[in-house]
């Protein structure tokens, strides 16, 4: 009998990891300033070991600048995609992602109400309402949903999801009329940037991505299921119910910390695990973590334009994720469509 | 093996189900027959916890309410008249997914007798050819294979079909229930059927329960619950004519 194998290989999470490692250390060598290789991977050694670093490198740049955006792109990249991935499975739909709940824009709300407020005082007063936003939004969409059909169906939570994020949009469009000087910051903030992001958020990304990325990557068997069809799920033996709540409170909690940490990054969620799909299949076993690294490689990639391409002007990274999103998204239809073969 | 009694199901104030009692002992075929709308595909439903209901359904004589869903599936298996799956999964990743209630593979160790089940459910459904093909270019046919060949590899003791020959060709609509005739052969097993066509009723069933508007007609053997006089309360027609009339036009 062949073996079958439904997790990647050893060798496969090698490469993976390969990758991984040579684009975070390409962001962390390519810049206004460029550093070489050399005195990067030097500097980031040392660093790492507490050992004294050679004199004539700019550890500044590379270790208070750099590095720290870097791994917070990287972990944005990897939430966002994985909450993509496991949302598409969920609701058994390839164009929902992480912000089809409406969680992100909820969160982007409470960002934008706090600098509208000027409740800027550390950017824990903006980050602090983006969660309690999103927390709140995650609340009043699943309580409505539940309101509207007690076995919380797939149909409900796209659609409340949807009117959701319409219904903030026009509240946001409002407080932008109303914010005057402060467009630029809010704009900054609905677009998505991670310029100016430390240490301290890089450990909060990796905790909640440890924790609820975790939840996701356990739920991997269960989202076949649903990705089979919701009700083939309840036949074989799928607690619907309880998977679907713990999984949509995954997301939707990963999402908002991103979004408190990062603004609204676009286009990842979605395009990301469709890559994903082409290469590694639909099998989530493989997909997720597909997703998971491969949605890092391309965040880092994404920002890494998003600094240089137009030097000294940086753009915002949702600039950049939309514009190679939206293009990419378009191909892959454009050929599902002509091939007859989704392939997703 | 499964008891309901009084079973109700409401959508809204719209009785869909009512007062429904029957039960089925293993080595029995049940057909649940009747017009549209007559509440048969909502009782599987019920039986399967995907719709609320009043009233009680035992299997072999527990609650299905206390049971878990997992445990639940071990001994309910459901075969419904629409499956498709959106994403390109091969044939095998479907099947072996019937083992879900079974634990994961990868805290237990890898389980040899899962492995057999899935094997012998390729077989039987003459799928193994196509195991590694996607279930996205399946023909309506091989895909209706494919999830037979997945609640086959989820071993229920109790089979409920909805309709699982629907939309499908003469052929494939033979071949799904003699595979099903087969299965029920083995002892201490049982099936439910929703069908429309009353001549695939009579042929396969041994029992059957005649339904109308939700409320049970009839119950009992095959041939005694599709009398002349209870279809032609249920359909307000003469289902016997109207058979041997059809029947005629192939006997030249």
């Amino acid at each position: 009998m062949k073996k079958h194998r439904e997790h990647f290989s050893a060798g496969a999470y090698g490469l993976f990891i390969l990758a991984f490692v040579g684009t975070a250390l390409l962001c962390v060598c390519l810049g206004s300033v460029p550093i070489s290789l050399r005195d990067t991977v030097a500097c980031l050694w040392n660093g790492l070991w507490g050992t004294e670093i050679p004199a004539g490198i700019a550890k500044n740049i590379i270790l208070n600048v750099r590095l720290p955006r870097v791994l917070n792109v990287a972990l944005c990249g990897a939430a966002l995609s994985l909450c993509g991935a496991a949302m598409q499975g969920l609701l058994q739909n390839p164009l929902a992602d992480g912000s089809t709940l409406g969680v992100s824009s909820g969160a982007s709300l409470g960002a934008v109400i706090a600098l509208a407020l000027g409740v800027t005082g550390a950017s824990g007063g903006v980050m602090g309402m983006a969660m309690g936003f999103a927390f709140l939004s995650l609340l009043l969409i699943l309580g409505l949903a539940y309101a509207l059909d007690k076995s919380l169906s797939t149909n409900s939570i796209i659609l409340i999801g949807v009117i959701y994020s319409m219904f903030v949009s026009s509240i946001l469009t409002l407080i932008i009329s109303f914010s005057g000087e402060k467009l630029r910051t809010i704009t900054f903030w609905t677009m998505g940037s991670l310029s100016g992001t430390n240490y301290g958020h890089a450990g909060l990304l990796s905790l909640f991505l440890a924790l609820c990325g975790g939840v996701i990557l356990g739920h991997a068997r269960e989202l076949n299921a649903f990705a089979m069809g919701e009700d083939n799920a309840r036949h074989i033996g799928v607690n619907i119910r309880r998977v679907k709540l713990t999984i949509l409170i995954a997301v939707s909690v990963l999402i908002g910390v991103c979004v408190s940490i990062a603004g609204n990054i676009g286009f990842v969620g979605l395009v990301i695990p469709h890559m994903a799909r082409m290469i590694a299949g639909p099998n989530h076993k493989r997909l997720l973590p597909a997703s998971l690294f491969s949605g890092a490689v391309f965040l880092m990639l994404c920002d890494l334009a998003a600094r240089t391409v137009l030097s000294p002007i940086e753009l915002n990274i949702g600039v950049v994720t939309s514009l190679v999103g939206a293009i990419a998204f378009v191909t892959i239809f454009y050929r599902a469509g002509k091939g007859r073969d989704r392939g997703c | 093996m499964l008891t309901l009694r009084n079973v109700t199901v409401r959508y809204g104030n719209f009785a869909a189900a009512d007062q429904v009692s029957f039960s089925l002992e293993a080595g029995q075929w049940l057909m649940l027959a009747g017009p549209n709308g007559a509440g048969k595909s909502t009782l599987i439903e019920a039986v399967t916890r995907g719709v609320r209901y009043e009233g009680e359904i035992l299997l072999e004589g527990r609650d299905i309410r206390e049971i878990r869903p997992r445990q639940l599936a071990r001994t309910v298996g459901v075969l419904s008249q629409k499956n498709a799956a959106g994403y390109a999964y091969t044939v095998e990743e479907v099947v072996r997914m019937g083992r879900y209630a079974y634990g994961d593979g990868f805290l237990s160790p890898r389980d040899r007798e899962g492995r057999e089940k899935v094997e012998e459910a390729l077989e039987m459904t003459g799928l193994t050819a196509l195991r590694h093909a996607p279930v996205t270019r399946l023909s309506g046919g091989e895909t209706q294979r494919t999830f037979l060949a997945q609640v086959f590899a989820q071993d229920p003791r109790l089979l409920l079909l909805d309709e699982p020959a629907n939309h499908l060709d003469l052929p494939y609509q033979r071949q799904i229930f003699s595979l099903i005739g087969e299965w029920l052969k083995a002892p201490g097993r049982g099936v439910i059927s929703v069908v429309h066509d009353l001549a695939l009723a009579r042929m396969y069933g041994t029992h059957a329960v005649l339904l109308d508007r939700g409320k049970c007609v009839a119950r009992g053997t095959v041939d005694g619950v599709l009398t002349p006089e209870n279809l032609q309360r249920v359909y307000h027609m003469d289902v016997y004519a109207w058979m041997r009339e059809t029947l005629g036009k192939w006997q030249s």
